[in-house]
């Protein structure tokens, strides 16, 4: 199908981003890999977009003192592409080539997929584990939340009015510790029926698992035992029954942790 | 009343400038305005890959980008990459191959094996199927699709 009638505009700062937000019926594009074919099916209907590509301070990816930044504009491409993703996190490196198709890669932004906060989805289930912090800014404030508390449900984010997701900080890897992700879909890049995003270090495992709640599952278990009886009843999707479900994230499990 | 944007982009080398519609993704640009139809609509929701093509040198769905998102953009389509030769390497490999039947996925599929090549000398046969993901294919079952990519893959090795 085709979107329909919406107005468009491309602001060049921030500022000027800020004002077209207040307009009625606005809302951001950034890569629109998931914004478009919303619109497309009519899903949604904006009366203004507000496309934020323009806006160079929100992309790119930096390292200061241990704490990796990325913004928000920068594409899954940049993270694949990126050799301090592959040094410091290496957890999101792995993760990234799950992230749909190479053509989808090279539009869609981290920032994107953050605020969208699909239950599926690779980034907020690495956040989680990764114990990121989200930057949010609004016209006059810049405010950081956990990513254990920015995902608050299904689609659903702590994201006030008049705040957008500037990127989030992450704290890089320290010697010694590990990571592993794995990812059971039917193709390569399809939305995953169980993921498993796991951070281990000398004191403490993270596991987040993602497709199998509204939100990332976080458990912080002692034992595999302990992991497996600790994973919350998983919610069924349209082809996958809530049992499966379960009994694919115990799979994960096993093989997460020889690696962990 | 739909509001229209003037924009500019290049299309296959040669610069154009409309005044486009906000809602009208840039495949629909491409076939309707432009009367480029190599590049195909499937499901006009991201899924099929049929409407591959490049921006500024890297590979896009066409139907999740606005053409007005193209504004000042370097766009490139099946008809520019066969012209310039680009694809002919490929081209000859889906004919000896087989690699095709009804042809609506073949465009994509190029656009997207190409990118391959570009990227990656040395892929292998699972890097190729990873790369092509994106892509349906309704007739072939892909296998040949693979050994046409892997042949050219191979060959431009021996070439070195």
């Amino acid at each position: 199908m085709k979107a329909p009638s919406f107005a468009y505009a491309k602001p060049r700062t921030l500022a000027e981003a800020f004002d077209l937000l207040e307009r009625p019926g606005a809302r951001i594009l950034a890569g629109g890999q998931s914004l478009i074919p919303s619109l497309n099916l009519r899903l949604s209907a904006p009366e203004l977009l507000v496309d934020i590509t323009g806006l160079a301070e929100l992309r790119g990816i930096a390292l200061e003192q241990d704490v990796v930044r990325i913004g928000a504009l920068t594409t899954h491409a940049d993270i694949e592409r990126s050799a301090q993703i592959r040094k410091h996190l290496p957890l999101l490196a792995d993760a990234v080539v799950h992230v749909a198709h190479p053509a989808i890669r090279n539009r869609g932004t981290f920032g994107g997929s953050v605020s969208l906060a699909d239950p599926a989805a690779e980034y907020p289930a690495c956040l989680v584990a990764l114990d990121a912090t989200i930057v949010l800014r609004s016209r006059a404030n810049e405010r950081m939340v956990r990513a254990e508390h920015f995902f608050k449900g299904l689609f659903e984010v702590d994201l006030r009015e008049g705040e957008l997701v500037a990127g989030a900080e992450i704290p890089a890897f320290l010697k010694g510790e590990r990571s592993v992700f794995l990812e059971l879909a039917r193709r390569q890049g399809d939305y995953a029926i169980v993921g498993l995003a796991g951070v281990t270090s000398a004191s403490r495992k993270r596991i987040a698992f993602f497709g199998l709640g509204a939100k990332p599952v976080l458990l912080q278990p002692k034992s595999l035992e302990e992991a497996k009886a600790s994973i919350p009843a998983p919610s069924a999707d349209l082809y996958n029954t809530a049992a499966t479900k379960l009994h694919l994230a115990k799979v994960l499990l096993d093989r997460a942790w020889t690696k962990l | 009343m739909d509001e229209a944007l003037t924009t500019t982009l290049t299309v296959n080398g040669t610069q154009v400038t409309r005044a486009i519609p906000a809602r009208q993704h840039l495949v629909d640009f491409l076939r309707e305005e432009l009367g480029l139809t190599g590049s195909h609509l499937g499901c006009e929701h991201g899924v099929c890959g049929a409407c591959t093509v490049r921006v500024n040198g890297e590979i896009v769905r066409g139907c999740l980008m606005l053409a007005v998102q193209a504004n000042g953009c370097r766009v490139e389509t099946i008809e520019g990459l066969s012209d310039s030769k680009e694809l002919a390497k490929l081209q000859a490999a889906f004919h000896r191959h087989n690699a095709l039947q009804c042809g609506f996925c073949t465009p994509g599929m190029l656009m997207a094996a190409q990118d391959l090549l570009n990227s990656k000398q040395r892929a292998s046969r699972d890097e190729i199927r990873a790369h092509i993901s994106g892509n349906y294919c309704r007739c072939t079952g892909y296998q040949a699709i693979v050994d046409a990519i892997e042949e050219v893959i191979k060959t431009e090795a021996m070439n070195g």
